[in-house]
């Protein structure tokens, strides 16, 4: 059986050994006896998981998906929080395996190969020119220290001459494999006509590299083929460190995809049942979604009633019924029995879709953002390189030969080379994100804290965002405590936030709850409970058989017993416990505190009341937020944008900046620069602070980078540069600016205004 | 200079077998999920089953 492949313990190595898949595709004379030939045929799948985060749950993930048959190997990766599957069989769908995962309780959606392989292998490349380029630096370097110190004294000059030919071995395959990803980016650059802070370094490493050489054939003193290798050095770090920042980010609209149903069950006009692919769908089939199931289709309901949880979507954590002819979205859940659906709009039509396309369009927009390393090197470059001429003519004006001229203009040329620029900005960001992290803070976006620093406007979404999404028991109607004492013991058996919010408001007032009543949970109506003399039931107005509706608030359920007119329960949202603090917070410092809120007026208002926000807009569909933002942007602000759900998520990419609650839906996760963990609002605060303070320190990084230029480009100039203080000059710069970055992480930071 | 021409191409050959295991370590995906190999390594792996493998027990069928 497929199982006896995927034991990975053949070795008693456990699971270090190399997966078994990997072998797979070479002709092997195990499989020669197999009845129906090599089972060469797989195929392999990579799945998201959400929620997986500890050793327990990656065996659990493991174990269930071996399980299957079908499922050749399994390989989790905790960090990633991903999973690479290797199938065998065709006939097992990505739906499936995450069913399985859903009955297991891991939250699974499928990761389009392209992008997951891409990221990665952009990184590995990367630390490979890494790994080459410190081994040659260090190497280099200790021949050249040698030099350096026995120069003046014992060393003979044909041992000299030694060292230098074998550190132009090592360095000359090295400059050309560990440079390849500069000189790619400026001959890129200098194709379109522009100068990037690739140019003058590809050219430094270079020319230095053929001027060493032509030094040593000269059995010469002027070698810098350490400075050369120790500057790609550094430099492929700061690279690394800047792509592994920008990998995590990916487009939040690809991300979307993976939300939607790959595969739809069509109920066809004879009765029977098939299977195709959701971008086969037309308007106008029924679509058969099981229980447990998201939706694929925009439409209305034919067949069946149920609840459908609509979070994605509009936000909403409480499920909605939805009977014969209502209307229901792509994406969404159905959570009761299985249903029919007519549908209307598909594929590219659904208002999952168009709320793809809105947040594509605000992304293009974003990406126009350029970044501050960037903004340095379209000034840097250019002076460098003019420096540089200025040297060359102006030694062979004062009449040097041109082996000295050119020695002064590669020396000032080297020394320019923008170690410690490069290095700038991305330490900082590391250091930045390190201390966001241990505090629950992820930041996804690189240049994300870099928007954030110039931000002058904060917009709050209200649901979810300013209110902690639980709710509370705020009244009791038409009724007293010994109703909620009796609804508290039936809500005890559910699940729901409103049965949940009773029983702690019960516990709160100390009544008991020890009757115990035997319950059923209708979805979309409510508990209910046989008692002698009929039923107790719990939920919905109409079904508890009340004689009106509540009109001030949507947020009630009824309960009604035998012998007893029917009560009501009022719910209100809880605020988060430091919202009004860190809200005066923002505002003292001088930040425009903004709401911009879907739900009814009346709430809005509430809210903003209670947290001393003058500002609030009600009633916003996805589309009013972003003409919104966009008005705010073409007032020349800079909006922070902090909400949560669906229907945020075109607003969240549309502002400047953004950052989403991790209670939050998926998919604005990723629209999000940063998302935020537990129940305080504090962590905006903390991480507006951090963000002002990160820019403070790239400008600072900026400020040693270009210091020691400015002392070192005068020496060069004069062509008193020798390798040794070439070397040093690096060295020293790099190291201070990474110093100074660290600073970040321990420093006790305050949130400053625009 | 004898002793030279023979140590430093031995440090230097020494230098490059750290580089190449290290590209190996990062090319076979070492580095790929360091917390994971961390629980990975709490593992229990139950005993082997003693039973002999046929060739075709490895057979997937279709």
């Amino acid at each position: 059986m497929a199982e006896a492949l995927i034991s990975s313990s053949e070795e008693g190595v456990g699971n270090y050994a190399e997966p078994e898949y990997r072998r797979v595709g070479t002709p092997g004379a195990e499989y020669r006896d197999c009845p129906n030939g090599d089972p060469l045929q797989s195929q392999s799948l990579t799945l998201t998981i959400e929620n997986m985060t500890c050793g327990a749950c990656m065996r659990k993930v493991e174990a269930r998906l071996n399980d299957i048959p079908g499922v050749r190997d399994v390989r989790a990766n905790l960090s990633a929080k991903r999973v690479l599957l290797t199938l065998s069989s065709a006939a097992v769908t990505a739906q499936q395996l995450i069913d399985v995962l859903a009955e297991a309780g891991f939250k699974a959606a499928e990761l389009s190969e392209a992008i997951s392989s891409r990221d990665k292998d952009q990184e590995r490349h990367l630390l490979q020119r890494v790994a080459v380029a410190g081994f040659a630096a260090a190497n280099i370097m200790l021949l050249s220290v040698s030099i350096w110190s026995g120069g003046g004294g014992d060393m003979t000059a044909s041992v000299k001459s030694l060292f230098h030919w074998i550190s132009a071995v090592i360095a000359l395959p090295v400059v050309v494999y560990a440079g390849q990803p500069f000189y790619a980016s400026a001959l890129t650059a200098l194709r379109s006509g522009r100068l990037n802070m690739d140019v003058p370094i590809s050219l430094g490493v270079l020319l230095a590299t053929s001027m060493s050489l032509y030094q040593t054939t000269q059995s010469s003193e002027q070698v810098y083929f350490d400075a050369a290798v120790t500057l790609l050095f550094f430099l492929l770090i700061g690279r690394f460190l800047d792509t592994r920042m920008r990998a995590r980010a990916h487009g939040a609209a690809a991300n979307l995809l993976s939300l939607r149903a790959t595969a739809a069950k069509v109920l066809l006009p004879d009765g029977s049942v098939e299977t195709i692919a959701s971008r086969r769908l037309q308007p106008g089939m029924n679509v058969l979604v099981p229980a447990g199931a998201r939706i694929a289709v925009d439409g209305r309901l034919e067949q069946g009633e149920s609840a459908v949880d609509e979070s994605l979507i509009t936000g909403e954590s409480l499920p909605r019924k939805a009977v014969a002819g209502d209307w229901v979205y792509a994406g969404s859940i159905n959570i009761g029995g299985p249903i029919v659906v007519k549908a209307v709009d598909t594929d590219d039509n659904t208002l999952l879709s168009e709320i793809g396309r809105l947040m594509s369009a605000a992304e293009q927009n974003r990406s126009r953002y350029v970044r501050l390393a960037d903004r340095a090197a379209g000034i840097y470059a250019p002076a460098v390189h003019i420096l540089s001429l200025a040297t060359f003519c102006g030694w062979m004006l004062f009449g040097a030969t041109w082996q000295m001229a050119l020695t002064a203009a590669i020396a000032t040329l080297i020394i320019t080379c923008p170690c410690a620029l490069a290095l700038a900005v991305p330490v900082v960001q590391v250091a930045a994100t390190s201390r966001l992290f241990a505090k629950g803070i992820l930041v996804k976006a690189a240049d994300g804290l870099e928007r954030m620093a110039e931000i002058d406007t904060v917009v709050f979404d209200k649901t979810g965002t300013l209110t902690s999404g639980i709710p509370q028991l705020l009244d009791i109607r038409y009724g007293d405590e010994t109703d909620l004492q009796m609804a508290a013991s039936l809500a005890v058996n559910s699940n729901h936030p409103y049965a949940k919010a009773l029983v702690a408001a019960a516990r709160k007032r100390n009544l008991s709850f020890d009757v115990v009543y035997q319950t059923t949970e209708i979805a979309g109506l409510g508990l209910k409970s046989e008692v002698a003399g009929g039923e107790i039931r719990l939920g919905s107005a109409t079904w508890c058989g009340a004689p009106h509706e509540l009109d001030e608030t949507d947020a009630a359920i009824w309960m009604s017993a035998p012998g007893k007119s029917p009560a009501a329960f009022t719910f209100s949202e809880t605020l988060r416990t430091d919202a009004a603090a860190s809200i005066r917070q923002l505002s003292e410092v001088g930040l425009d505190v903004q709401v911009l809120s879907g739900d009814r007026v009346e709430a809005v208002v509430d809210v903003a009341a209670d947290l001393g926000i003058q500002t609030w807009r009600a009633r916003q569909t996805p589309a009013d937020k972003i003409e919104y933002l966009e008005a705010l942007k073409s007032e020349g602000r800079s909006v922070l944008m902090i909400g949560d759900g669906l229907n945020d998520a075109p607003a969240l990419a549309a502002a400047s900046a953004s950052l989403s609650p991790a209670t939050a839906a998926d998919i604005s996760q990723t629209a999000a620069d940063a998302i935020f963990q537990g129940e305080k609002l504090g962590a905006v605060v903390e991480t507006l602070a951090v963000a002002q303070a990160s820019r403070r320190m790239a400008l600072q990084n900026f400020a040693i980078a270009l210091g020691y230029n400015a002392v070192f480009v005068p020496l060069a100039m004069l062509g008193l540069v020798t390798p040794l203080l070439a070397a040093i000059a690096m060295s020293a710069s790099s190291i201070g600016v990474t110093a100074n970055a660290l600073r970040l992480r321990s420093r006790k930071l305050e949130v400053t205004g625009p | 200079m004898t002793a030279l021409a023979w140590l430093i191409p031995a440090a230097l050959a020494l230098g490059l077998l750290g580089l190449a295991a290290f590209l190996w370590a990062l090319n076979s995906g070492q580095f790929d999920d360091l917390e994971g190999a961390s629980w990975r390594a709490l593992e229990d792996h139950p005993p082997k089953e003693e039973t002999s493998r046929k060739r075709g027990d490895d057979c997937v069928e279709d």
